[in-house]
């Protein structure tokens, strides 16, 4: 063997073991969670394009979550909650479970307070966003981040 | 028929917000789940909670897998007339669940 075609050989095998990289590399950058993409998705079929602003509510969740089967979350938003004036729902979107809308809430006419709490479920650390819609149409919106230990989604042979 | 609890306090006053505490007892199966052989477990949640007090809807939810088993909720009304408070859900087989609880106005 001549020296040009050895290193002629090493650079296939090179180019080889390069393309064998790049498609276990495809291969792996699949994984199940809703993109900033899904959410804006969500988003866009609930509200359409409206704009929206920050401020009004107030989020308490955890910081630190130790299961995301149960993570507590309790929303207020700020509203004289007059006949006129009122919150008409608020959506909790998860931004990196597999389906980013968590639920939708409604506050009929009965509602004297624009406030409650639930438990939802976190796929993993991630944001959680909430958006409230007034009677009057403009959007409202609050974000906050929760660190999960174990998500809902590891811990699937448990299931309270 | 599955388990609900319900929280409504006995009495108030006219004009006061009392909170009210509602939980059914449901796996709210989220569809990502297996089975120890490996088949997938299909989606099986409520899908829809309404409560109303003296002719008015109070609260409405409109649940996804995203909520936790057991979906608990907490939400405000304002005592207006002794009547009952009414709480219905509704799974997305079309079963529906409906409990009640009297509050006393005074």
């Amino acid at each position: 063997m001549t020296e040009a075609e050895y290193t002629s050989d090493i650079d296939g095998t090179r180019r080889f073991v390069l393309a064998g990289l790049a498609a276990s590399i495809a291969l792996i950058a699949v994984p199940v969670r809703a993109d900033d993409e899904l959410v804006a998705q969500a988003i866009a079929e609930t509200f359409g394009d409206a704009p929206r602003q920050d401020g009004r509510i107030t989020m308490l969740l955890p910081p630190l979550a130790e299961s995301g089967n149960t993570v507590p979350i309790q929303i207020s938003v700020e509203s004289p909650m007059s006949e006129t004036d009122r919150v008409k729902r608020v959506v909790i979107l998860a931004t990196r479970n597999p389906r980013a809308l968590v639920a939708t809430m409604e506050f009929g006419p009965g509602a004297p307070r624009a406030q409650f709490s639930t438990n939802m479920r976190l796929s993993g650390t991630q944001d959680v966003i909430t958006i409230a819609e007034m009677s009057d149409g403009s959007l409202w919106q609050a974000q906050s981040r929760v660190l999960v230990t174990v998500g809902a989604c590891d811990t699937l042979q448990i299931r309270y | 028929m599955p388990n609900t609890r319900i929280r409504v306090p006995k009495t108030a006053k006219a004009g006061d917000i009392v909170e009210i505490r509602a939980i059914i007892q449901h796996p709210m199966e989220n569809g990502y789940r297996t089975t120890s052989q490996g088949t997938p477990i299909p989606v099986d949640i409520v899908t829809d909670f309404i409560c109303s007090y003296d002719g008015l809807d109070v609260f409405r939810v409109r649940l996804e897998p995203g909520l936790s088993a057991n979906p608990y909720f907490s939400f405000y009304l304002k005592a207006t007339k002794s009547g009952p408070v009414t709480f219905r859900w509704q799974d997305q087989h079309g079963e529906v669940t409906e409990a009640s609880e009297e509050l006393e106005v005074t």
